[in-house]
């Protein structure tokens, strides 16, 4: 593969090269008796090796195939499009300051309309450009922390991102915005909910569902949504802002402890799970849901605990499960499991005498359920109470991606595995309640009490 | 006024639209209908303008975003899904469609590219709730042939349709997303019309290919046209969505019409001495001389709470009230501006405010106020004091264009040919590519299989026809022209009627019922082939189709059967005829004595006035002649 020539390999690339041509020139691909002639485009790294694609006069990209006899012409180089970027609306002074950090994903990327590829919008100007109404809400300052997948997030990268948020809140802003992939948000929500303890200004995460490229994508108004609740929210907890429902007309905030993903492409693919929402954003008001919340107090000392242990499995439990599957994890090194069981908290008495051997090893075992939606109670059938009584941890409402996150958390803050199973069970940053009440949906239009304003 | 089109430079491009006939949308599994009623889902979006690759917004649609403009999109469960809410990505492009489209390019002698890459094309005035059409080139470089010219096909492609605007509040627009994602193909003509006239029968060329693959949708909406028209000095229109096609001749006419009127308007003040320095965003709040008035439109404005605001046009005195078009006057063209840029309900210039009923003392008022001459004119409007400027910035950057000649604009066409104001023309083409969906080979054995399923083209079909059925050539063509060949084929098949008839009231008689205003359009295929197969079994008679078919265009949904009863179209059985016409000899007795067998004729013309569409006039040939012959020999 060669880099001027991306996604070409084979053939085409051999004709390609031999013409001299490079991405972005205007080319004329002569065959048969068919001459075409266009602007060369990349390919896809998964095209084959006998296609060029060319974008033509009318802007259609089409593929053009070739044999050994087509001949290809560089007619003139590549123009490069100069790129005006737009004036940055005014800083408006005696607003609060905002830092959004970026981490990649859909939210924070723009496209390259030729190639279509995509790639990372940064600097606070181009933000600003793209959405200009972030200038009325907060003084925006930006740093591009990493720009990955979400689904090639690790434990480090959240530690990383737990110091960045850190090094900002210290230097003394309002509120904290982190672009985010979907994908694995809701675990890093989890993973700074417990790294960022004792926090005196909001953390908001921000995703996007549909690319910032497309008119009707969700990253413009979710970030809105997320820069208005970390400038002005009262609360000081981190938390996931995304749309409310499919219509582009509140952004709902979830704690980062209780949310989760629940569908694969929606606007409002993220829910709060076994709890109610922290607040709702709808144009530039600020309702709470709730009333138990920590308030905003930018005096409070944050505590930072950014370390995870990685050594800990998540394993959701399914019929014909293969109990070596522990004792492997076990025999690896693992030093924390959390299972996901079945129904209030279940697993079948095949797997008792593997878990039994992890536990007498010093592993720390944890149940949540797979029912995603209630809390685990292990004293109702005797499956469970045997599991309590082998020493399985029970986390009652925790959500099981939570629970990991949680673990590996614990696990970092001591090697006692009896301080782990206290420390499982005590509520670090509302991961674990008491309570669960019938969920009222407040109504559309009456919501909630106004704060912040 | 004739023009000499050659002269004056016209070019007409077209792009024609047709939906295809698939049991699925193009890219998801939804049924391409439309639904009635009300909707089961609603959802409100706002699409945002984005950067073009050059860093450009499309300055029209970042000023209706600016403005607040949202969308409410209506939906139902049977002809949408999340592909069509842009929830889910798009599934892979709808196979069956591709098939039609290939067949098509193939029927212009187009060439399939080898690999089809779907595109984004930006679209945000809310007709697709992604903000962008996707859009892919299936077949490039065709032509066909028009009246012995070579017209030539830049592409065909297939495409989303969008969805179908169904109501404005304030700023508030509603869609149904029904539409959305029906299969649409597009075949583009190279810019070389050169009459209204030709432009028409291109039209009708592509649209008879469309159709002989049978597999394109029928019905009001299933077909539409743009087109590019440009002429000398003038500038390159775009007219969207001509759905009839009589109309298209007229809507180049008035097109050409109205660019020629424009160029004369920019002559005349030229030589009036009008620069565009002259044409100045200086608005002036005339509410107060207007509170007393007794013109309605402004009287009911500020009592709403609306301001009234002014302008002075320098040297545009009488132009307002030229005439582009029929109907269209160029203070027409400034109010269609006003109304899109400000959001108010129109404009009063200074050439009409008499018919409105400001008074003479109230105009003398305005010119000095707005310190006006003879030769300028005024316009006002009213509305909020925003959305008032507006509008009035929007009048003087077009009152600034008259001076260059033509502004380059999208236009859509009215029904009545003439078109109004709808968007600038967007910049230069905005696609890219539609990532969700991966390259489509286009490859020999689909191409092979395709090219066994051609269907025969419309000329070689008139000739078949003619061949096989032994109808002439004209009622072949208007077979094939009214789309009634299939039909046609169906009853000729199914009944003994004789071709040439079914032929004649297929095309003929139809023609005339819609030319009375009869509303053919409800007329089922199937009620068509019950009518001739009533008079296949004897129950009515041929004479009786056009009263059957008249009743079942007045009654729609009706059953021909019923009809027949209903109308007392019931043949007569020969028994009641032999005693009817002993009526009617009876009756002229003294005639048959005179005349003998001469007689006939007349007899057989009083008898079948009365009794028309329920004897077969043979029939009382036959017993006439019995009858009189008998009643000779008696004598």
């Amino acid at each position: 593969m060669d880099e001027r020539l991306p996604g070409y390999k084979g053939l085409a690339l051999k004709l390609l090269l031999d013409a001299g041509a490079e991405i972005g020139d205007l080319v004329r691909i002569i065959k048969d008796d068919v001459v075409l002639e266009g602007i060369l485009i990349p390919r896809s790294e998964y095209g084959d090796e006998r296609h060029i694609t060319i974008k033509i006069r009318s802007g259609y990209n089409i593929g053009v195939e070739v044999t050994p006899s087509t001949r290809i012409e560089r007619v003139s180089p590549e123009t490069k499009p100069a790129f005006i970027p737009p004036q940055p609306p005014e800083q408006k002074p005696g607003l609060p300051k905002v830092s959004i950090l970026g981490t990649g994903g859909t939210i924070a990327s723009r496209v390259d309309y030729r190639t279509g590829a995509v790639r990372p919008v940064m600097s606070a100007s181009e933000l600003y450009s793209i959405v200009p109404e972030l200038a009325d809400i907060a003084v925006i300052e930006t740093e591009m922390l990493f720009n990955i997948l979400s689904e090639d997030m690790t434990p480090k990268y959240w530690s990383i991102m737990a110091e960045a948020v850190a090094r900002h809140i210290r230097s003394g802003v309002q509120g904290v915005v982190i672009a985010h992939g979907t994908d694995t948000m809701g675990y890093s929500a989890a993973a700074l909910s417990f790294a960022l303890q004792n926090l005196p200004v909001p953390v908001i995460l921000v995703g996007a569902q549909r690319s910032g490229d497309r008119p009707s994508s969700d990253a413009a108004l979710n970030l809105i949504g997320a820069v208005t609740a970390a400038s002005r929210a009262p609360f000081a907890e981190v938390s996931v802002a995304m749309h409310e429902t499919t219509s582009d007309e509140s952004i709902i905030l979830h704690r980062g402890t209780k949310v989760r993903k629940c569908h694969t492409s929606r606007r409002d693919a993220f829910k709060t799970i076994n709890a109610t929402p922290l607040a709702r954003v709808i144009g530039d008001k600020i309702f709470m849901l709730t009333d138990e919340y920590r308030p905003r107090d930018s005096n409070r000392e944050l505590i930072l605990k950014p370390n995870f242990d990685e050594r800990a499995a998540l394993i959701k439990f399914y019929p014909g499960i293969r109990p070596e599957l522990i004792d492997w994890l076990v025999s690896g090194g693992y030093r924390g499991i959390v299972l996901e069981g079945t129904g209030l908290g279940h697993v079948c008495r095949e797997c008792f005498p593997a878990i039994k051997r992890a536990i007498d090893r010093g592993v720390v075992i944890a149940m949540a359920s797979q029912c995603i939606w209630g809390r685990v109670n292990m004293n109702v059938y005797s499956t469970g109470r045997d599991l309590l009584a082998m020493g399985v941890v029970p986390l009652g409402d925790m959500l099981p991606e939570t629970a990991l996150v949680k673990m590996m958390w614990c696990l970092a803050q001591t090697s006692d595995p009896e301080e782990v199973k206290r420390l499982l069970l005590t509520n670090v940053a509302g991961e674990i309640s008491q309570r669960t009440v019938e969920y009222i949906e407040p109504p559309k239009t009456v919501v909630g009490r106004a704060d912040g304003n | 006024m004739t023009i000499d089109y050659r002269k004056i430079g016209l070019k007409v491009g077209l792009e024609c639209h047709q939906q295809l006939a698939t049991r699925e949308k193009l890219f998801c599994g939804c049924r391409p209908e439309l639904f009635k009623g009300e909707p089961e889902i609603t959802f409100l979006r706002r699409l945002r303008p984005t950067q073009s690759e050059l860093g450009q917004i499309d300055p029209a649609a970042y000023f209706e975003f600016q403005k607040g403009v949202k969308i409410l999109y209506e939906a139902d469960t049977k002809t949408s899904c999340l592909v069509e809410m842009d929830e889910e990505p798009p599934h892979d492009l709808n196979r069956e469609a591709l098939e039609i489209a290939l067949m098509v390019a193939l029927m212009m002698g187009a060439k399939p590219v080898d690999e089809i890459h779907v595109m984004r094309k930006i679209v945000i005035d809310g007709s697709n709730t992604t903000g962008f059409q996707r859009t892919c080139v299936v077949a490039l470089n065709g032509s066909i042939t028009v009246d012995g010219k070579e017209i030539p096909i830049e592409h065909v492609s297939l495409e989303e349709d969008a969805a179908r605007k169904v109501g404005e509040e304030g700023l508030v627009i509603r869609y149904r997303i029904d539409r959305l994602g029906i299969p649409l193909i597009e075949v583009a003509t190279g810019p070389v019309i050169s009459s209204p006239e030709e432009a028409e029968k291109v039209a009708l060329a592509i649209g008879k290919i469309f159709r002989a693959t049978k597999r394109v949708r029928r019905g009001i909406g299933t077909i539409r046209q743009d087109l590019n028209i440009s002429i000398k000095d003038g500038a390159l229109i775009e007219i969207k969505g001509v759905q009839e096609l009589e109309l298209i001749s007229k809507v180049v006419e008035y097109e050409v019409q109205r660019q020629l009127n424009l160029l004369k308007i920019r002559d005349e003040v030229r030589r009036r001495g009008l620069r565009e320095e002259d044409l100045r965003e200086e608005f002036v709040d005339v509410t107060l001389l207007f509170k007393e008035t007794q013109c309605r439109v402004l009287r009911r404005s500020i009592e709403r709470g609306d301001i009234v605001l002014a302008v002075k046009l320098p040297k545009f005195a009488g132009l307002l009230g030229f005439e582009l078009t029929p109907g269209l006057r160029f203070g027409g063209e400034l109010s269609d501006r006003a109304k899109f840029w400000g959001r108010v309900s129109g404009i009063l210039h200074s050439d009409e405010l008499k018919s409105y009923g400001v008074t003479d003392e109230e105009i003398a008022e305005l010119k000095r106020v707005m310190g006006a001459l003879e030769e300028d004119a005024i316009v006002l409007v009213a509305g909020k004091a925003d959305n008032a400027r507006d509008a009035l910035k929007a009048v003087v950057e077009r009152a600034r264009e008259a001076l260059r000649g033509v502004p380059e604009e999208t236009r859509a066409a009215n029904p009545d040919g003439t078109t109004r104001y709808m968007r600038p023309r967007p910049g230069a083409a905005r696609m890219y590519p539609e990532t969700d969906i991966p390259p489509i080979k286009v490859t020999k054995d689909l191409l092979e299989k395709i090219k066994m399923q051609l269907p025969k083209s419309p000329e070689e079909k008139v000739r078949e026809i003619m061949k096989v059925y032994g109808i002439n050539e004209k009622l072949a063509r208007q077979l094939l022209d009214t789309e009634y060949d299939e039909l046609f084929e169906t009853i000729v098949r199914e009944t003994r009627v004789a071709p040439t008839v079914v032929a004649t009231i297929l095309t003929e008689t139809l023609k005339a019922l819609k030319r009375d205003g009869f509303n053919i359009s409800v007329l089922t295929d199937e009620q068509i082939i019950e009518t001739f197969r009533l008079v296949d079994r004897g129950i009515t008679t041929k004479e009786a189709i056009p009263e059957i078919l008249k009743w079942l265009c007045k009654h729609e949904g009706a059953n021909p059967a019923d009809v027949i009863k209903e109308l007392g179209l019931t043949m007569i059985s020969e028994e009641d005829l032999q005693r009817i016409i002993d009526e009617y000899i009876e009756k002229n007795k003294s005639l048959i004595l005179e005349r003998g067998l001469s007689a006939l004729g007349t007899l057989m013309g009083l008898i079948m006035k009365d009794l028309r569409g329920r004897v077969k006039p043979e029939t009382v040939n036959r017993i006439l002649k019995e009858k009189i012959s008998g009643k000779i020999t008696i004598k």
